[in-house]
């Protein structure tokens, strides 16, 4: 066999290729910068592998017709930005109580409001776990590099199908746009996970009946189940239940289907932190700056390790836990005023103090800005 | 009528949760009796709705049903109709859920001609949240949100819809399901957008508010205050004044949305393969 050969390849590409190795075979959204490349990218690819691409009149519309297209058996997706996200999640949280799979992608940009469409941030990392209403658990994505987003787009539909439910992928205009040379994988060895199907006649198939790992088997529209499938609280059944004790039920199993699969999920690196004193704890863009930071300090001999989550939502609280019980102090580099900052606080408690390294400029913050935070604090 | 029962219904899920008098069921009636008289296979047929009295219909019904949310039954069943072209779509959706919060959602459903048949159950009236007044409440009708008269005034959503370019669009009546029962099983026929208004009533909160009697009182209203199109071309101006036209008032044919779409998949993959 032949070395592939690295080809040069935008992120946002890299989201959209990676969704079309993954099997996507529906797309619906709404143009928004900096994410519009998604949607143009499988308006062209996706027809010609038998999929349907289609532009809605709003991003509610756009995610409604994802969840329709899902139901009939479709790997869908959608991308957007934040003030999309915004309109989106009216539908997210009906795709997360109907246990319906489907991807969505936010590039992010300066906000809140139109604020900067052509600026990379981290803004929408509570929005992404809080947008939509009521008590729901969500994944969240956000990988650091244009080979990573290829890969962990392919993991977004992996999780989405495995766990019927929504998976949102956090790009930064930073990573939508910028370009790498990338060795995509031969389809071949992608692993790719399919949501379970019902084997049973229509008569004994039950929608929402969790198997032991917390997620129902799901049937397509047309398959002859002729099933129900509604936002309301619903039994095993699909029919609406609004008993307390099956609303109770309900919520929890939506998210223990999460917690208990959390290894599954949860996607986290760690570099040099056997011996370290001091940590940076850092996602998305932000990290690839940590790491050369982390880099540059172990050099001068300074003990301090990264934390680099991918998996976003769930948090990764376990290993928050076990950080601050080696070191002494937690740097959390974000391209917002420090949201994720709040949730390693919540896990670090008082074994570690959790300092901030925040931009909301729209500029990325550099490796010296956190060489600088890292000797500030030692 | 059992057989109808037995065939199209989900027995267990009856009784309806509408009140007594109600105008939902007869509709509800009238569009499984359409489905039945157009020969629809109910394995490939899917029906969508939005939030409302209305749109709990979905869930009597023996088919694949999906009740989403509040307006967006038409975003929903573009999805559901894109992705797998096979299925006939039908959408049932009230007045508000169509023309308030959805009223971007029917005008492109229109404009695209996506072919998905919409029923809308239009009782001038917010009935589930307890009666306040939507796009098509009547000018000078009281609702909770209106206690001193409806001022706004109110669509006329057949000539909407055959603005944005539906291919088949219908208005009839409860108290007519004949004429209603003729009018949805063209609007499942037609390969497009097809809309069929149901002149419906809600006794609870709109009829009692507004001193219209009784349900069957409100279906005489029906009676004496709509005239079939064909007979309204031999009316004067004067005669037609405050009368509401029913029956088949536009038809044409137009390229359908994902037929389109089928086009070009066919093409590129024949490209493919050369
Ligand atoms: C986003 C959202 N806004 C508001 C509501 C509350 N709501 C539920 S039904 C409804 C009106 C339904 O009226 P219509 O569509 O005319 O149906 P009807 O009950 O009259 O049959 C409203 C406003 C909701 N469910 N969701
Ligand atoms: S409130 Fe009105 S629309 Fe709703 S079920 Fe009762 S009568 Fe029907
Ligand atoms: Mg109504």
């Amino acid at each position: 066999m032949s070395e592939k050969k690295p080809i040069l390849m935008q992120g946002n590409e890299a989201c959209a290729k990676g969704a079309l190795a993954a099997g996507v075979r529906f797309f619906a959204g709404y143009p928004i910068t900096p994410s519009s490349e998604i949607a143009e990218i499988l308006s062209e690819e996706l027809p010609k592998v038998g999929g349907r691409f289609i532009q809605m009149e709003d991003e509610i519309a756009s995610m409604a017709a994802v969840i329709g297209a899902s139901l009939t058996g479709s790997k869908a997706m959608t991308a957007t930005s934040g003030p999309g996200m915004s309109l989106k999640s009216e539908n997210l949280g009906y795709a997360s109580m109907a246990e319906v799979p489907c991807v969505i992608v936010d590039v992010q940009r300066v906000g809140p409001s139109t604020g900067g469409p052509t600026a990379p941030s981290q803004g929408d990392i509570m929005q992404a776990r809080w947008g939509t209403h009521g008590d729901h658990p969500i994944i969240a994505l956000a990988p650091n590099s244009v080979k990573e987003t290829y890969e962990v787009t392919i993991k977004a539909f992996n999780l989405s199908e495995r766990f019927r439910t929504p998976v949102i992928l956090l790009l930064d205009e930073v990573i939508g746009h910028m370009r790498e040379k990338v060795v995509l994988p031969d389809q071949e060895s992608i692993e790719i996970i399919n949501r379970k199907k019902p084997t049973v006649p229509p008569e004994e198939y039950f929608p929402y009946e969790p198997d032991e790992d917390g997620v129902p088997k799901m049937a397509s529209y047309g398959e002859g189940y002729r099933f129900h499938v509604t936002g309301l609280t619903h039994d095993k059944t699909g029919f609406p239940n609004l008993s307390p004790g099956n609303t109770d039920y309900v919520i929890r199993r939506l998210h223990e289907k999460i917690e208990k699969n959390i290894d599954e999920i949860l996607m986290v690196e760690e570099y040099f932190m056997d011996d370290a004193e001091l940590a940076v704890f850092a996602y998305g863009s932000p990290s690839r700056s940590s790491l050369s930071a982390v880099r540059k300090a172990r050099e001068e001999g300074i003990k301090v390790g990264l934390i680099r989550p991918i998996t976003i939502w769930p948090f990764p609280a376990e290993t928050v836990k076990k950080a601050a019980q080696k070191v002494s102090k937690i740097i959390v580099p974000e391209m917002n005023l420090g949201q994720l900052l709040g949730e390693v606080e919540r896990y670090a408690k008082s074994d570690a103090e959790v300092i901030g390294l925040n931009r909301v400029d729209g500029e990325l913050i550099t490796p010296q800005e956190v060489v600088d935070k890292i000797k500030e604090v030692l | 009528m059992q057989e109808l029962l037995d065939k199209y219904f989900r027995k267990d899920k009856l009784p309806h949760i509408w009140c007594p008098g109600c105008g939902h069921g007869i509709t509800l009636g009238a569009v499984v009796r359409a489905i039945d008289k157009v020969g629809l296979d109910p394995i490939k047929t899917t029906v969508v709705s939005g939030i409302g009295c209305s749109s709990r219909a979905p869930g009597y019904m023996k088919f694949d049903t999906l009740h989403t949310t509040h307006g967006r039954a038409l975003a929903f069943a573009t999805g559901v109709k894109h992705a797998k072209p096979e299925l006939n779509v039908i959408v049932l959706t009230g007045d508000g859920d169509a023309a308030a919060i959805g009223g971007n959602h029917l005008i492109h459903a229109a404009r695209r001609n996506i072919d998905i048949t919409t029923v809308l159950f239009n009782n001038s009236i917010y009935g589930m949240t307890g009666g306040q007044y939507s796009p098509l409440t009547p000018t000078g009708k009281l609702a909770t949100t209106a206690p001193y008269g409806n001022i706004d005034q109110a669509f006329d959503i057949c000539k909407l819809a055959i603005a944005a370019g539906a291919t088949y669009v219908a208005r009839g009546t409860v108290y007519n399901t004949t004429q209603l029962i003729g009018l949805i099983s063209k609007g499942i026929q037609n390969k497009g957008f097809s809309l069929i208004e149901v002149i419906t009533h809600c006794p609870t909160v709109y009829g009692r508010r507004n001193k219209m009697g009784t349900a069957v009182d409100m279906m005489k209203w029906q009676k004496e205050n709509t005239v079939n199109v064909k007979a309204a071309e031999k009316m004067t101006e004067e005669q037609l004044k405050g009368k509401i036209l029913v029956g088949e008032l536009y038809s044409d044919t137009r390229p359908e949305y994902t037929e389109q779409y089928t086009k070009i998949i066919e093409r590129l993959q024949k490209e493919g393969q050369q």
